[in-house]
């Protein structure tokens, strides 16, 4: 079942007199339990499409389809809701509250949902647990390392129990260590839940992982191959 | 309780900042009561002075005493008046008077004055009348002998026991005349008043002036001045013509301008501060918020509405606001109420004008509970004010450019 549907996405940027097709048509769709990596060089358009793909940012032309819901045709209000509900999101770096601790961290997107408390509690627990660091609950961001941070992020963007997880680049900032442990773990993660992950990346060892790969260059679908894993 | 946890929080996570924030805020509020307290210690020991050196809070006369100050205009004090006077709660004292001028002449030297007629007794628990007296005696009820102030005995050479002659026009132009002896000196701290005060017994005075029973205006006190509008206005209602009542600031319109334009003068600088105050809290929201664009990013982008982000911010602000607005205001009070116990003495030029309009030249502090909250509402407004601009932000933060910063 397709979880993502995207037809003609287009995302032109005008600035100072040139234009900058940054996503120009990709029709492609996305199935429960994916573990996907969009790549391509640099300025390719990869975090463009993965921003436009989460409701993050608006499409020039095209739609995106996310369980049946025209998501560009949402008022900003049900749009940030929507997010909520149906979209973890992993950012390359700085992605966490940093007055938060790791568990509040977790809990803060069950509490917008309006989990209620034990739920909330026993999510974190578990969630930080199944990503390793469950001995860090109470620490604050800044106290952990990069690579925890990112686990701390998955866990966030699990526990929301998201249609799909987008990751911009989660490994870029991390040693090849902590990538390899981010990777198994997600990895885990999407064959434990089914949760769908797709990421944009420059890196091979997350490519070497993906059971796909869209090949993206000047906005457009070079190519897009499955593999078995 | 989420929000308020957040924004206490972020309000610590650069400490000197919020401290430093609130701490200008601290000081805004300590200086701004510190002066707004000297400022109403200032008018108030002003107006009691005045008050109590000659005009009282209020007083009863006929209107047209008002507008022509002679023997004929004066009136008889009625018990309807009376009546009036003491059902009103605020009035804690009251005396008569009947004052005209008069020519005073020792043997050979003749020279205007105002002669005062008083009750004696509470004339001094009105004015303290008897606190001027310099040599010889106050009067008593009754009394045929007069009370004449300094300057006034020195031209006419004539001292205690000596005696005066006065003669001038009475009630409806009768001849006035009759011989006094001096019972006592006054020495007013003002050369004006010096030069022609003479005091008398009121009956004395009424028969002197062939006026009995009448006064030319009768003087009301109340507890201080932040009692008189009520007072004002339940005699107001119940006086009638041909009597009226005015209070102090309509017997003394100069005083009354004068604490205006240092009214002014105050509100002037102290807009000013709070101005400096407004202008740090607000970079300082700025700053934060440009720190913190990501992070707000980060927080609308997995799915916090944008309202929600503005209570947060909003409540940071106002906390930093509260947070050395009351802290000020804590600091504040013991500090007043140390100059409110322990005015300062002034001293030069200043003092000396303030001793010749009979004025005890101190500085004075008021702990009228105004100087205080005043101050509080002022800061809660302005970061009130200030923090709707972090709302604002949090409505209009573009999204992607914040993600990518
Ligand atoms: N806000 C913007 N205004 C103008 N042009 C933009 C804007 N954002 C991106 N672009 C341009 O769009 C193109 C695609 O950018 P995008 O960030 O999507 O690429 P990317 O594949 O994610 O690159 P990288 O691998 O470096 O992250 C680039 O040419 C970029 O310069
Ligand atoms: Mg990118």
């Amino acid at each position: 079942m397709n979880v993502i549907e995207i037809k003609d996405l287009v995302k032109i940027y005008n600035s100072s007199e040139v234009q900058v097709k940054a996503v120009n048509g990709i029709t492609v769709n996305f199935e429960e339990g994916e573990f996907t990596a969009v790549v391509g060089p640099s300025g390719s358009g990869k975090t463009t499409f993965l921003n436009m793909l989460g409701g993050l940012d608006r499409p020039t032309s095209g739609s995106v389809r996310i369980g049946g819901t025209e998501v560009w045709d949402l008022s900003s209000r049900k749009l940030i809701d929507f997010r909520m509900n149906n979209i973890g999101f992993v950012f390359q770096s700085y992605n966490l509250i940093p007055v938060l601790t790791a568990g509040e961290n977790v809990e803060f997107i069950m509490h917008l949902q309006g989990r209620p408390k034990k739920e909330r509690t026993e999510r974190t627990k578990e969630m930080l647990e199944a990503m390793g660091i469950g001995d860090r609950i109470k620490s604050r961001p800044a106290k952990l390392s990069g690579g925890q941070q990112q686990r701390v992020a998955v866990a966030r963007a699990l526990a929301s129990k998201p249609e799909f997880i987008l990751a911009d680049e989660p490994t870029a900032n991390l040693d090849s260590h902590s990538t390899s442990e981010l990777l198994e773990l997600m990895s885990k993660m999407n064959k434990k839940y089914n949760t769908t992950f797709i990421f944009a990346t420059h890196d091979q060892r997350v490519m070497d992982k993906a059971r796909r790969i869209i090949t993206i260059e000047d906005g457009k679908i070079l190519s897009d191959e499955k593999f078995k894993r | 309780m989420k929000n308020f946890k957040i924004a206490w929080r972020n309000l610590w996570r650069k400490p000197w900042r919020t401290i430093i924030t609130s701490g200008s805020i601290f000081f805004g509020v300590i200086f701004t009561a510190l002066m707004t307290s000297m400022q109403y210690g200032s008018y108030d020991s002003m107006i009691d002075n005045v008050v109590k050196f000659y005009s009282g809070y209020m007083q009863i006369f006929t209107e047209k005493y008002y507008e022509n100050k002679t023997i004929n205009n004066t009136f008889k004090l009625n018990d309807s008046i009376l009546e009036i006077v003491r059902t009103t709660p605020e009035i804690t004292q009251y005396t008569s008077r009947l004052e005209y001028f008069t020519l005073a002449s020792s043997e050979e030297l003749t020279r205007g004055a105002m002669v005062i007629g008083i009750e004696p007794e509470s004339e001094n628990r009105v004015t303290n009348l008897k606190k001027w007296v310099n040599e010889g005696h106050y009067l008593n009820k009754g009394d045929k002998g007069v009370l004449v102030a300094i300057d006034l005995a020195k031209y006419l050479h004539i001292g205690i026991g000596d005696s005066l002659v006065l003669y001038g026009q009475g009630f409806h132009g009768v001849m006035a005349a009759g011989i006094y002896p001096v019972k006592g000196i006054l020495k007013f701290p003002s050369p004006e008043l010096n030069k022609q005060f003479i005091y008398m017994d009121l009956t004395t005075a009424q028969t002197f002036f062939s006026a009995p029973d009448r006064l030319s205006s009768f003087v009301l006190m109340v507890e201080d001045h932040y009692h008189l509008t009520a007072a004002m206005n339940q005699l107001r209602k119940k006086i009638k013509a041909p009597f009226t009542v005015m209070s102090w600031d309509e017997l003394q319109p100069e005083l009354v301008s004068m604490i205006e334009a240092d009214k002014a003068g105050g509100v002037f600088m102290k807009a000013i501060l709070y101005m400096i105050i407004t202008f740090g809290i607000f970079g300082t929201i700025l700053m934060m918020i440009s720190e913190r664009k990501r992070e707000l990013g980060v927080m609308i982008a997995i799915g916090m509405q944008r309202h929600k982000l503005g209570i947060i911010l909003f409540i940071e602000t106002l906390l930093m606001g509260l947070l050395g607005a009351l802290s000020g205001l804590l600091a504040s009070i013991p500090l007043v109420y140390y100059f409110f116990k322990n005015p300062i003495p002034l001293t030069g030029d200043a003092a000396k004008t303030m001793i010749e309009m009979g004025i005890e030249p101190y500085m004075y502090f008021s702990m009228h509970p105004k100087v205080f909250y005043t101050q509080a509402i002022i800061v809660f407004i302005i970061t009130m004010v200030i923090a709707l601009f972090p709302i604002y932000k949090a409505f209009t933060l573009k999204l992607i450019s914040a993600l990518r910063a």
